[in-house]
């Protein structure tokens, strides 16, 4: 019966795994939402350069400050671009109609995109722009065809000449410890103020708060998770003499 | 099937340690649930402090400020209406009149005129009987209601009556003084609901 | 066992004289006999009924803070989630519930078919057992609708429009099943009142009716014996243990093990890998855009595969509603005079396995894009999971069995 059951297995495993499609290379990150100052580089990233046209309107700036271990009033004073209260949900100015009419779409809301597009798309795609004097904007993207977002941290990376590749392996020098990933882009048609690798640092810290934003609680999430599972050990301990216990009776 | 030869005090103990964990895995599990009923952040966020500019308001004249979804009345008294509060002709119809029950003010509104600064009353427009929103009447005239009025505040629900530092008399519903809620002042500006920075 | 038992609490007696407390409890925990040789596979019922009771009070818990509107729906979930205390662990035990609902419901229904418990004397078990999977469907289906992300809307688009293939009516059925002319609030306000409400009713009536019937035959075994047949002079079956505390208490280690499972999801894996919570549901329902790939939720993945095999519009949605349907019928279709496949013959194990096989891949592909290859595969799945049943009449009749003992054989 076994052998059945196996031989069948295997017949068919390799049919299921020819169904699944090849997608777009990205470049791999592994992201870390306890590395506090990372993330609030992340953060200040986002407020200078996204917040404008990017909402994160189901985040609080209180939830944000507290999380990221920056006091509240020097969030306040250097991150609060709006005016608003501590407090509140982390709104921008722009209108729906507004964007639409700027952009062609509006810039959707940015609090859950780890979770639409994955930390490795982000990380791939807002280290993708390259200069194509085809599009309205003169740029273009590996990841995103035709997209209609400017190349907003251009003042940083400089622009790429052509579109940059995508390697999936991260991998670092081992003797400094630094970066030495090869994916992204390789020749500039003009110069930032950044390195390569000081921008690819800067994603990564970008893409790392927006994987905060996603899932702020996911802390709080994996020590519970822990706490229950010692519970159930224990508990799994007991019942299991308690199961032998018992069935003592019909042996 | 037989307990033949069970050791029962093993069995006991077991069962009793198997109530043990199911009961704290049902403290565990009630957990997110209780507390899940807490203000949110949002309730938070909305119950927040109020700051506002008190500097246009006149003597005689009340401003009625949304705190946490409640009215707070902030009156500005006139010289009048202070010594009045001082009286002991007041003072004797008062059931709290030195404020003591310490749960309707914080410690620096513990005073005869119930404020951090004479001439400013901040009060919640919440009555002690049954959270109806008392009326001021700052006018000193018989009124139906009391024919020896110094001016106060008057709940029309079941009749309470407060003087001007939201104390409340003897002999009507509501059980002790309105509650002086946390506030700070500084300069013209008034800030409800946070007393330190 | 002590003859004299020790006299009742006054209250007891009280009470048993206004409601049969002790004579209930005696019929389905203390005095309900069950076979001594249940195994692993015997579990799932218990578990399900553990998953049910999550979902009841996991709901009802997330209903005060969700508001089923098209304009707040996204945004009251992503409030559970960020500003209610908590109200993140809520939501994941309630979607983590959904998916799990349907893992141990579906081992459970494999269990019975492995083991013939839709035989007679049990032919209204099974009925039952399916009326709930069907209404869990809805149950599920109407839920995933809930949060108004772009897989709910989307999703609820394809489904509701299968309903616009049955000729003549189809067009005006969709609009009122939808209440407007595309998925709106208006729809969105009903199925929250549908699952909430009225669907967790029926639920509990059919459990209800589900164990009443079980009880009155009693379970079946991996063996398929009956063990009424031989009792001891108290009329107590021989190979029969009470229910309470054997099977409750001593079933502690397995619930455990499945707790872990369920608990390391909802803490480390909530979005189960995108089957659980798919990544395009974390972005609010847009009516002018459809995501690139639509697919059910993974529990629906082997129907909707069934439904895609079919190049017909019309004939694809019959096909989906037949394999529903077909499952009704199972207990009419088996022939062999045994019940457990351990006594059956070679065809009927073989049929087992691969109709279990091509289940899971039809559920796979389900949630995979149409290409040409997953097509003629989702045609061979279907084909299996048809013939198992069409074919069932014959060769249950056709292959010769082994003889089933007289008692059931020791653990």
């Amino acid at each position: 019966m076994k052998k059945l059951f196996l031989s069948l297995i295997l017949s068919v495993t390799p049919l299921v795994a020819l169904a699944a499609g090849a997608e777009i290379e990205l470049d791999h990150i592994d992201t870390d939402i306890s590395d506090k100052a990372s993330l609030q580089r992340g953060a200040q990233t986002y407020m200078n350069y996204c917040m404008a046209c990017h909402s994160l309107e189901y985040a609080r700036y209180n939830r944000v400050a507290a999380d990221l271990d920056i006091p509240e009033e020097i969030f306040e004073e250097n991150l609060i671009f709006t005016g608003a209260a501590i407090g509140s949900l982390m709104g921008n100015s722009m209108s729906y109609d507004d964007g639409a009419a700027w952009f062609g779409a509006a810039p959707p809301d940015l609090t859950l995109v780890a979770r639409v597009r994955g930390e490795d798309w982000l990380y791939t795609y807002l280290r993708g722009f390259y200069q194509d004097d085809s599009r309205p904007l003169g740029v273009n993207n590996s990841v995103f065809a035709n997209v209609g977002m400017p190349h907003v941290l251009m003042e940083l990376q400089g622009l790429c000449a052509e579109a940059p590749h995508a390697v999936s392996e991260r991998r670092f020098d081992p003797l400094t410890g630094n970066l030495i990933t090869d994916g992204g882009c390789e020749n500039y048609a003009v110069e930032g103020s950044l390195t390569k690798a000081e921008y690819d640092e800067t994603i990564y810290d970008l893409v790392n708060f927006l994987d905060y934003m996603g899932e702020p609680y996911a802390g709080d999430r994996e020590r519970i998770g822990w706490m229950v599972f010692a519970f159930l050990a224990v508990f799994l301990v007991i019942g299991q003499l308690l199961y032998r216990e018992l069935w003592k009776d019909i042996h | 099937m037989t307990q033949d030869g069970v050791n029962k005090g093993r069995r006991r103990f077991l069962y009793i340690a198997t109530g043990a964990m199911g009961a704290v895995g049902a403290v565990g599990v009630a957990t997110p649930f209780v507390r899940s009923w807490f203000p949110s952040e949002k309730a938070k966020a909305i119950g927040a402090p109020v700051t506002v500019d008190i500097s246009r308001l006149e003597p005689g004249e009340i401003r009625t400020v949304e705190w946490r979804g409640k009215p707070v009345f902030v009156v500005r008294r006139t010289e009048e209406a202070i010594s009045t509060l001082k009286s002991e002709d007041l003072m004797s119809r008062l059931s709290d009149p030195q404020s003591e029950v310490a749960s309707q003010q914080p410690e620096y509104a513990q005073n005869p005129v119930r404020a951090r600064a004479e001439d400013l009353l901040v009060v919640e427009g919440v009555c002690t009987h049954l959270g109806c929103s008392p009326q001021f009447i700052p006018s000193v005239e018989p009124q139906s209601f009391d024919e020896n009025w110094m001016g106060g505040f008057f709940c029309p629900c079941h009749g309470s009556r407060f003087d001007m530092a939201g104390r409340v008399f003897s002999g009507v519903p509501a059980p002790t003084n309105l509650v002086v809620p946390p506030h700070m002042i500084e300069g013209a500006m008034l800030t409800i609901g946070e007393d330190t920075v | 066992m002590s003859t004299n038992k020790p006299a009742k609490p006054a209250f007891m007696q009280w009470l048993d004289q206004r409601l049969p407390v002790t004579s209930a409890y005696e019929k389905h925990m203390s005095k309900y006999y069950a076979p001594v040789n249940l195994n692993f596979w015997y579990v799932f019922g218990l578990l399900a009924t553990l998953v049910f009771a999550n979902q009841i009070l996991t709901g009802i818990w997330l209903t005060m803070s969700f508001v089923p509107s098209a304009d707040e729906a996204f945004n009251s979930v992503e409030y559970i989630m960020r500003d209610v205390d908590m109200g993140w662990l809520i939501r994941y035990m309630h979607s983590t519930g959904a998916s799990f609902f349907f893992i141990v419901v579906y081992l459970h229904m494999f269990r019975g078919i492995m083991y013939g418990s839709y035989k007679k004397p049990r032919e209204l078990i099974w009925v039952f057992g399916m009326l709930i999977y069907l209404v869990l469907m809805a149950e599920g289906f109407m839920g995933y609708v809930l949060p108004w992300g772009q897989m709910s809307f989307w999703g609820a688009q394809v489904i509701i429009s299968l309903f616009g293939a049955i000729p003549v009516i189809g067009d005006g059925l969709t609009e009122w099943i939808r209440g407007d002319f595309l998925i709106s609030g208006i729809t969105l306000n009903r199925f929250f009142a549908l699952h909430v409400i009225a669907l967790p009713l029926v639920l509990a009536l059919l459990v209800v009716l589900h164990i009443l019937a079980l009880h009155e035959v009693g379970s079946n075994n991996p063996d398929g014996i009956d063990i009424k047949k031989h009792k001891d002079e108290q009329g107590k079956p021989l190979d029969g243990i009470p229910f309470h505390p054997y099977y409750t208490l001593g079933k502690l280690p397995m619930i455990i093990i499945f707790l872990f499972v369920f608990c390391g999801v909802i803490f480390f894996f909530p979005e189960g890998g995108g089957y659980f919570l798919e990544h395009a549901n974390f972005e609010p329902a847009n009516p002018l855009k459809t995501p690139a790939h639509i697919a059910p939720t993974w529990y629906y993945g082997a129907f909707y595969s069934i439904l895609r095999a079919v190049p017909d519009k019309l004939m694809g949605v019959i096909a989906m509603g037949a394999a529903i349907a077909i499952l009704f019928v199972l207990p009419w279709l088996d022939k062999s005079p045994v019940l457990s496949w351990r006594y059956k013959g070679w065809m009927s194990k073989t049929a087992i396995v691969v109709f279990a096989l091509a289940f899971i891949m039809l559920s796979y592909l389900g949630g995979q894009p149409v290409t040409d290859l997953n097509t003629w595969l989702a045609r061979f799945g279907s084909v299996i999971y048809f013939g198992f049943f069409l074919l069932m009449p014959i060769y249950t009749r056709m292959e010769t069995t082994k003889p089933v003992p007289e008692r059931v054989s020791a653990k």
